[in-house]
């Protein structure tokens, strides 16, 4: 049994595939390369999105180590402005939809 | 060269006549290839109204102005999905008018500021800034030219062709890493 209220809202709202297709956030992803520093790394991940020492630390040992770090997420604009950053920067960044 | 310091804003380095004809020759021929890469765009009346440029929307040929010019998607190389090749072709034609002036805007900061007969580099902070960038770039084009990988010993065997030139890129290395203790600090 549904109350008329939520029967007017299943019947307004987008399906839910829509919905998470639609509202899906983007990542930026950086990759390990043999040539860009770590400290370069860790300074230009402070710099581009404000982040501390530290955590521009941690992102920066997850590149080299496991090949790649998530560094920024959010709508699509927000991160094609950040990966055109990071390649302004010299790093290897790439984008993609969150799985 | 001495290793770069910072006092307040201001970062302070010095060459020799030899370094900085080197640092000079390296950043100009990068400055070259960007500018040679930006006369490809295509030229069209639409955008002359719209102010609105437009770059190739293929990567370079060239693997060292692919190194600098990456794609915006992660593409795989045996079977490229489709619809992902498209986006990273739109998404290139609509940043690489703005990275291409970047790159050869942080190259020219480095032309100004190093002075050809060696000497002292007096730089603001945003300056050094631009130096890191332009280093990088260099160290990127001779590192996909040398094909540096992780564990790159500091020399090669004598007969290797690229042993002689491993020796700047491994300078650079250390220029560029100083530079980033100077303005970090």
């Amino acid at each position: 049994m549904t109350t008329p209220v939520e029967h007017e809202r299943t019947q307004v709202d987008p399906a839910p595939e829509e919905v998470r297709t639609e509202d899906r956030p983007w990542q930026t992803l950086v990759w390990n390369d043999p040539v860009n520093l770590m400290s370069y790394v860790t300074y230009v991940f402070q710099k581009l999105f404000g982040y501390s020492r530290d955590h521009a630390t941690k992102l920066m040992l997850d590149v080299h180590h496991k090949g790649r770090a998530i560094v920024s997420s959010g709508s699509k604009d927000k991160v094609e402005a950040d990966v055109a950053k990071l390649h302004a920067a010299g790093l290897w960044a790439t984008m993609q939809r969150s799985s | 060269m001495k290793k770069w310091t910072r006092t307040g804003d201001t970062v302070l380095g010095r060459f020799d006549r030899q370094e900085a004809a080197v640092v000079r020759g390296l950043v100009s021929q990068i400055q070259d290839m960007l500018v040679a890469r930006a006369e490809e765009a295509p030229q069209d009346e639409l955008a002359e109204l719209t102010g609105i440029r437009t770059g190739p929307s293929t990567p370079p040929d060239d693997p060292i102005l692919g190194r600098l010019l990456p794609d915006f998607h992660r593409l795989d190389p045996d079977a490229p999905d489709p619809a992902e090749v498209d986006s990273a072709n739109a998404l290139r034609s609509l940043h690489e008018p703005e990275l291409l002036d970047r790159k050869t805007g942080v190259a020219a900061v480095v032309l100004e500021t190093c002075p050809p007969d060696g000497g002292e580099v007096r730089l603001r902070l945003e300056e050094a800034e631009a130096w890191l960038s332009a280093l990088n770039d260099v160290r990127l084009a001779l590192g996909t030219a040398l094909d540096v990988q992780e564990d790159m010993p500091d020399e090669l065997p004598p007969d290797d062709p690229r042993s002689p030139h491993l020796g700047v890129y491994h300078w650079l290395t250390w220029v560029q890493e100083t530079l980033v203790e100077a303005v970090m600090s």
